[in-house]
């Protein structure tokens, strides 16, 4: 393998950031949705007619979602040059895949605004718009395995993480329309167990592109490759790939599926957590103070995320137990672990690989927005605790109000004092988010030269300063590229 | 080669699980639920034309705005002419979507059905 700083380009020089600034948008777009749909808890007329939470929640969903894989395939078209020793396989070709995701994301929204659904959860949209997001996925699996070339006998464990992100994402996305074949759609209990089947594993698979991405950057961090290569790692992988291929079923416990399915998924039960904890809390001991230091946020970020893992393995565990499930199935504790879950630690794993990018790419310009970017980490998180909180006490009440057979409306009522709480923490994760996605905007759109070692060949792509412009200043700041 | 071993082992192995999900697995339960009849499922499409999944939960799957509707036909508390008197005008937080009578009657004939296999375990 080829150390990275040999390559000569290893990826067009404006892709990355285009990526990650169509995913930060994703972000902005998706809280703005999510806030007006949180308005609608506490204030049920609030655009009722012109944009009910019918269409609030997909667009929500959808783009929160799309914020998630776009940042996560972004980070990976950065990495995979550079874990490969080669450039770029397909330039061009992900360059279309971000022109695909881009146009499917523009339909799919216009659909949800002028309501046009016909899909299912999570997959509002009419149905054949499924196949257009396979579709703008080709170009970029064809450029992992073109570029990557695995290799799996010997290969580092973010090479499986990866490679199990893409494969299963076009599984779980086929599975997820099989509800289109009458044999499953005229049989609800199929039809319901395998939804929630390819739902729950495509979550998975998408975790996987971002636990690659993170191991990849605390490997480099580190400084040392067999972090990656460890049977510690391939323990903890091959635990959280046993996850999501069988753990689904603790979402169907109340499914009157066969009682085995229940069983598999109780039997293999949320570990998938524990592994990222276990593999975070080492990487943060083993970290000397000066390279603590020195990429301090991506640290921040990795740390934060690291005690999601623990809070959200608590409830995870809980509603993973038949006898709890029973109760919390339906209620907003599982809205609070989905919540945990995407923006504590999926989002604070993301924005440590753009941020390490940013750090490797643009030291300056980041450091320049740095306070902004700690704030608004801190102001989210604080505000992601609130909110989780109000969440899990929301669903506490529930569970009362049905434990006394209290109509819904008396329910929701007595939900009141908690949805407000949800709301207005909402709010503050808004704020918190956007001083975040501005900055690394901001960061992303400074005029900076990138180290020489990196720089880009003519007709590829070109930076708007010499190329080595900067490139003590980088070179002193930033670590040996791998 | 252990690794990809047991990379392809588990491979396999959800390859044969995803097999008794789709057939096994979600058979016996049905048996002797009623068939599908024209009317529940054209009421499934409309439920899905209509996105209620966004605030009403089917066996759990679907948003928390509204209550679930599993057994709403026969829930006591509820039954078909409250449920069918709420599809019609709407509520405090439901929009009314102007439904046709026959696309009442289709989205009543499908909650029908998703109650009888619902209460099928129970009964």
């Amino acid at each position: 393998m080829k150390p990275a700083d040999t390559l000569k380009p290893p990826v067009p020089v404006r892709l990355v950031p285009a990526f990650f600034a169509l995913s930060l948008s994703y972000l902005l777009l998706g809280l703005l949705f999510g806030t007006v749909g949180s308005l609608q808890y506490v204030l049920p007329d609030f655009l009722k007619e012109a944009l009910s939470f019918q269409k609030t929640r997909p667009l929500h969903v959808y783009l929160v979602t799309s914020w998630i894989f776009t940042a996560a395939q972004g980070a990976v078209y950065y990495f995979l040059p550079r874990a490969a020793g080669r450039p770029l396989r397909w330039p061009a070709g992900a360059w279309l895949h971000w022109a695909l995701q881009l146009l499917t994301s523009a339909i799919i929204v216009g659909c949800f605004f002028t309501g046009r659904f016909g899909g299912r959860e999570y997959l509002e949209f009419p149905p054949a718009l499924g196949g257009l997001i396979a579709l703008s996925w080709v170009p970029f699996a064809v450029n992992f395995f073109a570029t990557l070339r695995p290799r799996y006998r010997n290969a580092p464990v973010y090479h499986y993480s990866w490679t199990v992100g893409i494969v299963f994402f076009f599984i779980t996305l086929s599975e997820s329309y099989l509800w289109l074949v009458d044999h499953f759609f005229d049989n609800p209990v199929r039809d319901i167990t395998v939804q929630w089947k390819a739902l729950g594993s495509m979550v998975g698979s998408w975790n996987m592109l971002i636990y690659g991405c993170t191991m990849f950057v605390m490997s480099r961090i580190k400084g040392n490759e067999e972090l990656a290569r460890s049977r510690g790692a391939f323990f903890f992988f091959f635990l959280g790939f046993t996850n999501l291929l069988f753990n689904w079923g603790h979402h169907t416990y109340v499914v009157p599926a066969a009682p085995w399915v229940r069983n598999v998924s109780y039997i293999i039960s949320m570990t998938e957590l524990v592994l990222l904890a276990q593999l975070l809390w080492n990487f943060r001991r083993s970290l000397s103070e000066a390279q603590l230091s020195f990429r301090k946020l991506t640290c921040r970020l990795i740390s934060l995320a690291d005690g999601w893992v623990l809070l959200n393995l608590t409830v995870a565990i809980a509603i993973s137990v038949p006898a709890l499930n029973r109760y919390t199935h339906g209620t907003h504790i599982t809205v609070a672990h989905a919540m945990g879950a995407t923006i504590g630690i999926n989002t604070m794993l993301l924005l440590a690989s753009l941020t390490y990018v940013l750090q490797q790419e643009k030291p300056r310009a980041l450091a320049r927005y740095l306070g902004p970017l700690k704030r608004g980490v801190t102001l989210t998180n604080g505000a992601l605790l609130v909110f989780w909180i109000a969440l899990v006490g929301g669903g506490l009440v529930k569970i009362a109000g049905q434990l006394e057979s209290q109509s819904f409306a008396t329910i929701m009522q007595h939900c009141a004092p908690f949805f407000k709480l949800f709301a207005g923490s909402g709010l503050l994760i808004l704020v918190g988010l956007t001083m975040v996605i501005f900055g690394l905007l901001g960061v992303l759109a400074a005029r900076e030269g990138r180290p020489a070692a990196t720089a880009p060949k003519a007709g590829v792509g070109r930076s708007r300063q010499p190329a080595n412009a900067h490139a003590p200043q980088a070179a002193s700041q930033a670590p040996a590229q791998v | 080669m252990t690794r990809f071993r047991i990379f392809l082992t588990l491979i396999g192995a959800y390859l044969l699980y995803s097999g008794f999900v789709f057939t096994k697995g979600t058979e016996t339960a049905m048996k002797p639920a009623p068939h599908p009849t024209e009317l529940a499922m054209a009421g499934k499409r409309i439920f899905q034309d209509y996105n209620c999944a966004a605030c009403h939960q089917v066996y759990g799957l679907g948003g928390y705005l509204g209550p679930d509707l599993t057994t709403a036909w026969s829930d006591p508390k509820r039954g078909p002419r409250y449920v069918e008197a709420l599809i019609r005008s709407g509520g405090s937080r439901m929009p009314n979507f102007q439904f046709t009578d026959s696309q009442v009657k289709e989205l009543v004939a499908y909650l029908a059905f998703i109650d009888a296999t619902a209460a099928h375990e129970t009964r």
